[in-house]
């Protein structure tokens, strides 16, 4: 064990608060005002002793938003489930595509393996508005504007290429003669994906899925061009917080509570996986 | 019945050639050891018999059935890797269990043969464990098993004992031979370690470079070893090599040591006048008292008792240093001035230049063969 002095683990504690502190106040300060009015948010100087309501979170459940201007609906619940429905269904999809195509990639160094890997690896590095003026037109003409599958397929852009790069690492990661003995042993190559492979790589499977989670479920450029206010997750739809009778920053925070939790409680659940995916994605890939 | 035929297998990596023609026969029933320091070849043609590498060319025969482009779970092998290769989120018995549950076993069956395979290898008390909890032995002998449990008629092991420490590869060279008679399997076994390839091959080949240099019994191999490399990597301590110029008299032909003549016993003919280089193995050396015809003159530099023997380093005359090996117990000089003869018959004739030895009647005859 390593011997720390007294003074060491104080300054240790004090500095470990201090970062803790920088980074936890926005979003202490956001769950603050989710519980106040727009009248309390907006006095100077800010306090921090005020009565709590929960008319910000009624507003947003019941969908309709009281403004000085009159009520006017939102969709916020159908966003917050856009962004579900989306979210899971693009990482799915990738998960699917992305997981054999890491492990053949991982495996099988066949010619022009490594310029197909990093093909798909450069969709990331496009900025996306670049991309969305001639995918705009495109998806008119097929139809796909404002369709679920049209947006699950472009989430590809995001997921599958961070999918196939983390997941490759740990299939990479793994001793090619364990594979080997299983085969050896008498099973077939699909036997061993399946019983060998996978389980090994699990860990990455599910450190990648859910960074491709996250990244999916914070996008915003994408849907908000694509899609229509019915198919708009709630990054956009917290757009609608933006009256004409003023900022809602009330509604605002209460929105982005809701939205971060999930992501936040997946993250939370999953931390060790997904410190590793990253950390081992970032060496191996 | 699962002989082993290897036809010209040549294996490329990128430019690298690591198997140049290679061409092995082993008999049914035969252990045969492929023996070699890394990067020789022999992992790589292991695997080419395995199946999990496609050589570039060549054909592989198992049991007379051209298996050259049939996958490795058709090939009916059983093999154990140098790392041990166990399925790390199985437990023990459900590795052992994999070659089993790929031929669709009952379960009963899968129980019985797992379970009586590890008691053979006295692992049946932890076959719940995962191998993370197994210590370096026991990994090595459920890794074992599992290559033994479905009964292939053709083992590959691939220096099983490499990872395992001293005093468990010593049991374990003891109990292999008969482990693997009991089986009647056809074995090719890879070793970097000579005592391991004396103690359980029925041959040896020893390959360096992707190529076979010599093939025989372990008992050719040690007293007729195909050139220095061999003879060097074959005997502990190493076998002394000098270099020197055999001449003949009226005796014979004789190689100078110190002054002192030492008659060779052998076909000797074509060294003389040569440069050649003479290996003695230190348990062909004792230490004989002055004035005996053939003592040549040494310092004891150094001694070192081990158990079953005693090494001791000597100085020539001319500043060579030589080993001598005795058994313990029997007489010998510790310090001091001393005298060794060399007995002629077991002295091995070396040419200087290629390497080869000299006077063996097989490469005579192959020089001959070369030269016609």
């Amino acid at each position: 064990m390593e011997h720390t002095s007294l003074l060491e683990r104080i300054l240790r504690g004090i500095a470990l608060t201090l970062v803790v502190i920088f980074f936890m106040f926005p979003i202490v300060w956001i769950f603050m005002m989710s519980f106040q009015t727009n009248e309390t948010i907006l006095r100077i100087p800010p306090q921090l002793i005020f009565e709590p309501t929960l008319a910000n979170y009624t507003a947003l459940i019941t969908g309709k938003l009281m403004t000085a201007a009159g009520t006017l609906d939102i969709a916020f619940m159908r966003n917050l489930g856009n962004s579900v429905f989306l979210s899971v269904t693009s990482v799915a999809v990738s998960l699917l595509l992305g997981v054999p195509a890491a492990y053949a990639f991982a495996r099988h160094k066949f010619r022009g393996s490594e310029d197909i890997a990093f093909t798909l690896l450069s969709f990331k590095f496009a900025p996306a508005l670049l991309v969305l003026l001639p995918l705009t037109l495109y998806f008119q003409k097929l139809g796909l504007a404002n369709t679920y599958i049209g947006l699950i397929w472009v989430y590809q852009l995001i997921c599958l290429p961070l999918i196939l790069w983390i997941v490759r690492g740990y299939f990479e990661d793994i001793p090619a003669d364990i594979e080997y003995a299983y085969r050896i042993g008498g099973h077939s190559w699909f036997a061993t994906f399946r019983k060998i492979a996978l389980p090994l790589a699990g860990p990455g499977i599910a450190a990648a899925g859910l960074l491709a989670f996250i990244f999916a479920w914070n996008n915003f450029v994408f849907a908000l061009v694509l899609a229509s206010a019915d198919k708009q997750p709630v990054t956009v739809g917290a757009l609608a917080f933006i009256t004409s009778s003023g900022i809602q920053y009330g509604q605002i925070s209460a929105a982005i509570v809701l939205s971060i939790t999930p992501t936040l409680a997946l993250a939370l659940y999953a931390q060790r996986y997904l410190v590793e995916g990253l950390s081992l994605g970032a060496v191996k890939g | 019945m699962a002989s082993l035929e290897l036809k010209n297998i040549v294996k490329r990596y990128k430019s690298q050639t690591v198997l140049d023609n290679l061409s092995l026969t082993v008999a049914d029933g035969e252990t045969l050891v492929l023996f070699g320091p890394s990067g020789a070849g022999k992992t790589v043609l292991l695997r080419l018999v395995a199946g999990v590498i496609d050589p570039d060319e060549g054909k592989i025969f198992i049991g007379g059935d051209d298996m050259t482009d049939v996958d490795a779970e058709f090939r009916g092998v059983g093999m154990a890797f140098q790392n041990f290769a166990l399925f790390p989120h199985m437990s023990a018995f459900d590795n052992i269990a994999t070659p089993l549950e790929a031929k669709r076993s009952s379960q009963g069956a899968i129980k019985a043969g797992v379970e009586s395979v590890a008691k053979l290898l006295k692992i049946a008390h932890v076959l719940s464990h995962k191998p993370r909890a197994l210590s370096n032995g026991q990994k090595q002998r459920t890794a074992l098993a599992r290559a033994l449990v479905g009964s292939p008629p053709l083992l590959l092991l691939d220096d099983p004992l490499r990872n395992v420490d001293a005093k468990l590869r010593f049991e374990m060279r003891l109990e292999l031979p008969r482990l693997l008679a009991d089986r009647g399997a056809t074995v090719v076994y890879v070793t970097q370690d000579y005592k391991e390839a004396m103690a359980l091959g029925d041959r040896i080949a020893v390959m360096s470079q992707g190529v076979i240099r010599q093939l025989g019994t372990p008992e050719q191999i040690y007293r007729e070893p195909a050139n220095i490399e061999i003879a060097r990597l074959f005997g502990d301590p190493t076998i002394n090599l000098l270099d020197v110029k055999p001449a003949r008299d009226t005796r014979g032909i004789y190689v100078g040591l110190s002054n002192v003549q030492v008659h060779l016993a052998g076909a000797y003919e074509t060294a003389v006048g040569r440069d050649c280089v003479i290996g003695l193995r230190p348990e062909a050396l004792s230490f004989v008292e002055e004035g005996i015809p053939g003592a040549i003159p040494v310092t004891v530099e150094a001694e070192t008792p081990l158990n079953e023997k005693i090494v001791t380093l000597v100085r020539t005359v001319r500043g060579r240093e030589i080993l001598v090996s005795r058994p313990a117990g029997t007489l010998g000089r510790s310090e001091g001035k001393a005298h060794i003869a060399v007995d002629g018959k077991s002295a091995l004739l070396f040419d200087h230049a290629s390497g080869d030895r000299i006077g063996s009647k097989n490469v005579v005859a192959l020089r001959n063969g070369e030269a016609a």
